[in-house]
């Protein structure tokens, strides 16, 4: 009941398209498998795809990893050696004040990937549940929420933010990844309401709803599951964005905020410094580029793994 | 028609009435006009504070709710109050979108000229070395924050400028501003003195653009190349080049136009980063300044120009549409 309705049609096009051996053998054996072997199996034909994800695991062992490793912590200053360039003892140089640029650069790296992960699934959840409960039920409630939607579209977040910013500061980062999931979310509600429009009129929601199950739990148990796939791809997309958004913003000091760092505070704080002291801002640059553009291949490789014309398309 | 046009206008309107108060709300209430003058030294008695303020309608012992009403009250004579330099924010408004544009021009148009080009051609040449080039440009380009891409051309025109002998005041490219100052504006002198200054962020602008605009022309085009129309046009013996333009690329710029739209718009909105960096004071800078300057009516009136701009740019997409694609027209 809660197969997605592509994967029938898939199987028959790739049939009528793929004359080669190959290609019928493996249709028969794709048929046998259910969706999820089969979008991991898409996912990793693709060689991009897996080096993005085999990078951004990579990534997050380290940011994570390599505290406990070395002798310098980010919070740490070593008066011996102040905007000194790489050496064995400081891998990425020091700054001015002599702290140590690896450190800071993974310390920053691990604060914009949890913002990514968890500002991606905030916003995601809240587009699901505001775009299908408003596709849902409809009436007033679809009225109200689409209203608010607008309203959040037409409000520019990079203002509102940087207005709010002064309220976080000195508080927990979490409030800053809240509003930064806060107006992200808007086209996907849209775009899962009108999923959500089609989907009630099928035979399962009406089955369902006929078996006197109430309405929020068709949503989470029928609806939202044959959306997974735009959802999936939608959370991975937004980590990258989100992690995006909050270089702008922490450039400008509206984002995260001392003594806290991240990527973007410290290509914020060092971007003067790009001419004089390379080491300062094309460390923290060249990860953050490595890690949204690995996210963004894994976003793409999972695109393409669900579409279902995408076998078609390649061959 | 008519009815449900008036219904959507008004609709609009109240959109935008909503979000510019409740901008004004948040600068009023989370923005601090006092520290601009508690952090003077020597610091000014409170009255004459408190009186600047009140010039400024920015005092905080005044309530909220007689500052937002005395706000409203002068902007329905279309005034959006003084700035807290005390300048009128409409002035300030009125020259810096001119600003932007002319920093804007230049880039967007040659950006998403050479997009939608690129784009198709990467779709008519799919899995060619020019598509796997222009893939990898767009992929790269866009996972590039705005901020390192303008630093890293700032960058890289100080090195050429260095690399080429000029270090004396008279440079190859510039690096901040719009004209050098004292120069008249209208001369030679002065209009190549622009250009230069031009080059840099255009270029930053351009690059971005490029990358934006392949991307989404590339998959619209795909799209449409397999379509039936296309091959029943080149059937009736039309030759491959003046199909794939005519109907083609015509047909695969739809999805577009909502890009262009909310671009042409946006134009006086300003690039922010962009600006910050290469020194332009435009739009986007105003609308970091207001908020770092504590700028209440600044910071309204910013929201509420760009409120209106993004509700003509959703406007503009839907008259484009409907100039494209006769269905619209139809229905």
């Amino acid at each position: 009941m809660n197969q997605p309705a592509d994967q029938l049609p898939r199987a028959d096009t790739q049939r009528a398209a793929g004359p080669g051996d190959e290609r019928l053998a493996d249709t028969a054996s794709i048929e046998a498998a259910s969706r999820g072997r089969l979008v991991l199996r898409q996912f990793f034909r693709r060689r991009l795809a897996i080096g993005g994800l085999v990078t951004v695991l990579l990534l997050f062992a380290v940011a994570y990893a390599s505290p406990h490793l070395v002798t310098w912590q980010y919070n740490e200053l070593d008066t011996s050696s102040f905007l000194s360039p790489p050496t064995g003892d400081h891998w990425f140089g020091t700054t001015q004040n002599g702290f140590d640029m690896f450190a800071l650069t993974m310390r920053g790296m691990q604060k914009s990937l949890i913002i990514g992960l968890l500002g991606a699934l905030l916003s995601t959840a809240l587009a699901a549940v505001v775009g299908a409960f408003a596709g849902y039920f409809g009436g007033a409630l679809n009225a109200v929420l689409l209203t608010f939607i607008d309203l959040l579209l037409v409000l520019p977040s990079f203002l509102i933010i940087a207005i709010l910013s002064p309220t976080f500061r000195g508080r927990t980062w979490l409030i800053f990844v809240l509003l930064l999931a806060a107006f992200q979310w808007m086209i996907t509600a849209r775009i899962v309401r009108g999923m959500t429009l089609s989907l009630k009129e099928r035979e399962f929601v009406l089955a369902a709803r006929f078996m006197g199950v109430p309405g929020w739990r068709i949503i989470f148990r029928h609806i939202l599951p044959n959306m997974s796939s735009l959802l999936i791809i939608d959370a991975t997309v937004n980590v990258s964005s989100l992690i995006l958004a909050e270089v702008g913003l922490s450039f400008f000091g509206f984002g995260v905020q001392p003594p806290d760092v991240s990527l973007g505070t410290l290509i914020g704080d060092y971007a003067g410094a790009a001419l004089t002291y390379p080491w300062e801002f094309y460390f923290p640059a060249g990860f953050l580029v490595v890690l949204v553009l690995a996210i963004n291949l894994v976003g793409d490789g999972l695109r393409d793994a669900f579409d279902p014309n995408a076998g078609i398309r390649t061959s | 028609m008519a009815r449900f046009l008036l219904r959507r206008l008004l609709y609009l309107v109240v959109l935008v009435i909503i979000s510019t108060s409740v901008a004004y709300l948040l600068a009023a209430t989370q923005l601090n006009p006092r520290s601009r003058y508690e952090g003077r030294n020597p610091a000014p008695p409170p009255q004459v504070v408190d009186a600047a303020l009140d010039a400024l309608n920015m005092n905080d012992k005044t309530p909220l709710t007689t500052r937002f009403g005395r706000w409203v009250g002068q902007l329905l004579h279309g005034d959006l109050g003084q700035t807290i330099e005390n300048k009128p924010v409409n002035d300030e408004i009125g020259r810096r979108m001119w600003v932007s544009i002319r920093l804007l021009l230049i880039g967007s148009i040659l950006g998403s000229l050479l997009g939608v080009a690129a784009g198709a051609y990467g779709a008519v040449k799919q899995y060619r070395p020019a598509d796997h080039a222009l893939t990898i440009f767009s992929f790269v380009t866009l996972s590039i924050p705005t901020v390192v891409l303008a630093v890293l051309f700032k960058n890289a025109g100080i090195g050429l400028n260095n690399l080429l002998g000029f270090t004396g005041s008279t440079k190859l490219l510039y690096t901040t501003g719009e004209i050098t100052p004292g120069l008249d504006v209208w001369s030679w002198e002065g209009l190549t003195n622009r250009l230069a200054h031009l080059v840099l962020p255009s270029l930053v602008l351009t690059v971005v653009a490029v990358a934006f605009y392949g991307r989404y022309q590339r998959n619209a085009m795909l799209d449409v190349l397999g379509s039936d129309f296309l091959r029943t046009a080149q059937a009736k013996g039309l030759r491959r080049t003046r199909a794939l333009v005519k109907h083609g690329l015509r047909t695969a710029l739809i999805p577009m136009a909502t890009f262009f739209a909310y671009e042409f718009a946006l134009l006086f909105v300003g690039a922010t980063f962009t600006e910050k960096i290469f020194g332009w004071h435009g739009m986007g800078e105003y609308f970091v300044d207001s908020v770092t300057k504590s700028d209440v009516n600044s910071v309204a009136g910013v929201t509420l120009f760009v409120a209106v701009l993004v509700l003509i740019a959703g406007f503009l997409s839907d008259v484009a549409y409907a100039a494209l694609d006769p269905r619209v027209r139809v229905s």
